[in-house]
C-alpha cells in the first residue's frame, strides 16, 4: 500500500506542548492538591510521567502517576474473535475524591475515554475527571471533549496519526499519514 | 489460543506463557473494592459438574462473575442426569440455552472433547476421569513462578497417588513444556507403568530428592480408593510419605510445599506443615481465580469462528 506521511510535531514541539498543558492543569485545578495523573496504556503513561515531572519543577509538588489499561472496558470486545492481551493497571493513589487527569496521546472517537471513565468509576468516586491529549484529531462519536490539548489536527478518517515517544518507541515525533491508494481515496 | 482448553498436552510453551502473563495482570482486580470488570458481559458460562467438586467449581463461577458473565450451575446429582439424560442431550440443552462457555468435570476421560463436538460453545476441562485438569496445572505453574520467578531448570517433585491423578498428569506435561525437571515420588502401586516416558524421574522414597528439590507438590491420598489395596494402610503411607516437620526439615531450606486440595491432615501432610510458612495452598486457591479469568478471557470465540471444526 502506498502512503504519504508528514511530520507535524517534533521533539521540541512535544516538549513545549506538555509544558503548556502542565501550566494549564495547575491553573484550572488551582494548584496540585489532590491532583493525580492517570496515563492510558501505552503512550499515555510516559505523557503522565513527563507532566508530573514538569509540575514538580513548576510547583515543587509530587503528583502521583498511575497507568490504566481500558481493554476490559472496551465496547467492541464481544465483536472480537481474539481478545487483545490486557496490560497492567496500577493506580497508586486513592481514587476517592481525587482530581484525576487522564492522559493519552491522541483523542479520536472518544470511545477509549468512555471506557477509561467507566474503569475509574469502578475504583472509586473521584471529585473530577479531566482529559489531557497530546493530539486532538476530531471525529468524535461520543459527547466527550479534552480539557487540555497539545495540538488540534483536523484529519480525514482515511488518515492516521502516529505519536512516537522515546520511552516506548525509542524515537520522538508526531506524523500524519495518508494512504495514496485510489480505493481508499474513493471511500 | 485455541477455542477450547481441554489438554495441557495440546498447548505449547507460548500459549502457557501467554495465559500466565495475562493472569498476572488480573491480580490487580482481586484487590479492588468492587471486584468486577465488564469484559464478558452478556456471555453465559455453564459449569457442568458430573463429579463432586467444591473449589474448582466455585473458582470457575467466581472468576466468570468477576468478568461479568452470567453463570449457570449444573450439578449432576440434582439434575436430569439422575433421570438418565445422556451427555449428548445435556450438551444440546446447554446449546439451546445459549451457553457461550461450558466448564465440564466428568468421570469419563474424553467427555470434554465429546461435548465440544455438540455445539459452538467454548469448552474448558475442569477435570476428566484419569485424563487432565489443565487449569489446576496452570494455577500451580503461576504460583511457582510468582514465588520463584521462573520455571526453567527448577526441580519439582510430585508425591502421592500419581496413577489416579489427572492433576499430576497435567502438571507433568505443563512443567516439562516450561523446562522444569519433574520427579515423581510414590510407592510402586501408585505409579503407572512406563510413566517415566512422559519425561520424569521416578523415586520410590522421598530420601533421594531431599537436597535439591525446589517445589514439593503433594497429592491427596484418595482415601475412597483404599479398597483398591494400593496401600497396606493410611498409617503406613503417612509414615513413609507423609510430610511432617521432621521430614520437611531434611529438604532444602525454603522448599515450596503445594497441594491441590482438599488436604487430608495427618495423611499426606501433617497439621504443622499444613499451617506452616512453607505451604502455598491458600495462594494456589487465590491464583486459581486469576488463571481461570485469564483462560475465560483468552479463549477465542465469536461468530466468525462458529464454522470451524472443534478439536
Amino acid at each position: 500500500m502506498k502512503s504519504k506521511t508528514v511530520e507535524i510535531m517534533d521533539e521540541e514541539g512535544i516538549k513545549r506542548a506538555l509544558i503548556r498543558i502542565a501550566h494549564e492543569i495547575l491553573e484550572k485545578n488551582k494548584g496540585a492538591e489532590r491532583l493525580a495523573l492517570l496515563g492510558l496504556q501505552t503512550r499515555g503513561v510516559p505523557i503522565a510521567e513527563r507532566l508530573a515531572a514538569i509540575i514538580k519543577e513548576i510547583e515543587g509538588a509530587d503528583v502521583p502517576v498511575g497507568a490504566l489499561d481500558v481493554t476490559l472496558y472496551r465496547d467492541d470486545l464481544s465483536h472480537m474473535r481474539h481478545h487483545p492481551q490486557v496490560r497492567a493497571t496500577t493506580v497508586p493513589f486513592n481514587v476517592e475524591n481525587a482530581r484525576i487527569v487522564i492522559t493519552d496521546e491522541v483523542i479520536y472517537t472518544g470511545r477509549t475515554i468512555r471506557a477509561a471513565m467507566d474503569a475509574i468509576m469502578d475504583l472509586g468516586r473521584p471529585q473530577v475527571i479531566q482529559l489531557a491529549a497530546l493530539i486532538d484529531r476530531g471525529h468524535r462519536e461520543l459527547p466527550i471533549r479534552a480539557d487540555y490539548v497539545g495540538k488540534n489536527i483536523p484529519t480525514s478518517r482515511l488518515e492516521w496519526v502516529h505519536v512516537r515517544l522515546r520511552e516506548v518507541d525509542g524515537i520522538e515525533g508526531v506524523t500524519l499519514g495518508r494512504s495514496l491508494d485510489r480505493a481508499a481515496d474513493d471511500e | 489460543m485455541d477455542r477450547n482448553l481441554i489438554r495441557i498436552r495440546s498447548l505449547d510453551r507460548e500459549d502457557i506463557t501467554k495465559i500466565l502473563e495475562q493472569s498476572k495482570v488480573f491480580l490487580e482486580i482481586l484487590d479492588r473494592p468492587i471486584k468486577k470488570v465488564p469484559a464478558l458481559r452478556g456471555k453465559v458460562v455453564v459449569t457442568l459438574f458430573f463429579e463432586p467438586s467444591t473449589r474448582t467449581r466455585m473458582s470457575f463461577e467466581l472468576a466468570a462473575k468477576m468478568l461479568s458473565a452470567d453463570v449457570l450451575n449444573f450439578a449432576a446429582s440434582t439434575s436430569s442426569a439422575v433421570k438418565g439424560e445422556s451427555l449428548k442431550d445435556t450438551a444440546l440443552t446447554m446449546k439451546a440455552l445459549g451457553a457461550d462457555y461450558i466448564v465440564v468435570r466428568h468421570t469419563h476421560t474424553g467427555a470434554p472433547e465429546f461435548i465440544a463436538k455438540q455445539g459452538d460453545f467454548r469448552v474448558i476441562n475442569g477435570g476428566d476421569g484419569f485424563g487432565e485438569h489443565p487449569t489446576q496445572a496452570l494455577l500451580d505453574l503461576f504460583t511457582i513462578r510468582q514465588k520463584l520467578g521462573r520455571l526453567e531448570g527448577l526441580n519439582v517433585a510430585i508425591m502421592g497417588d500419581i496413577a489416579h491423578s489427572r492433576v499430576a498428569r497435567s502438571n507433568i506435561f505443563a512443567l516439562n513444556k516450561m523446562g522444569a525437571n519433574v520427579r515423581l515420588v510414590a510407592p510402586p502401586t501408585m505409579l503407572p507403568v512406563n510413566i517415566e516416558k512422559l519425561g520424569a524421574e521416578v523415586h520410590y522414597r522421598p530420601d533421594a530428592i531431599l537436597e535439591d528439590t525446589d517445589v514439593l507438590y503433594l497429592l491427596r491420598v484418595q482415601t475412597e480408593r483404599q479398597k483398591d489395596s494400593l496401600l497396606p494402610s493410611l498409617k503406613e503411607y503417612a509414615e513413609l510419605f507423609g510430610v511432617n516437620g521432621d521430614l520437611l526439615s531434611k529438604f532444602k531450606k525454603d522448599v515450596m510445599v503445594m497441594h491441590p486440595g482438599p488436604i487430608n491432615r495427618g495423611v499426606e501432610i501433617s497439621h504443622d506443615v499444613a499451617d506452616g510458612n512453607d505451604t502455598y495452598i491458600e495462594e494456589q486457591v487465590r491464583n486459581g481465580l486469576v488463571v481461570r479469568m485469564a483462560v475465560l478471557y483468552l479463549l477465542e470465540g465469536g461468530k466468525e469462528a462458529a464454522h470451524e471444526a472443534v478439536s
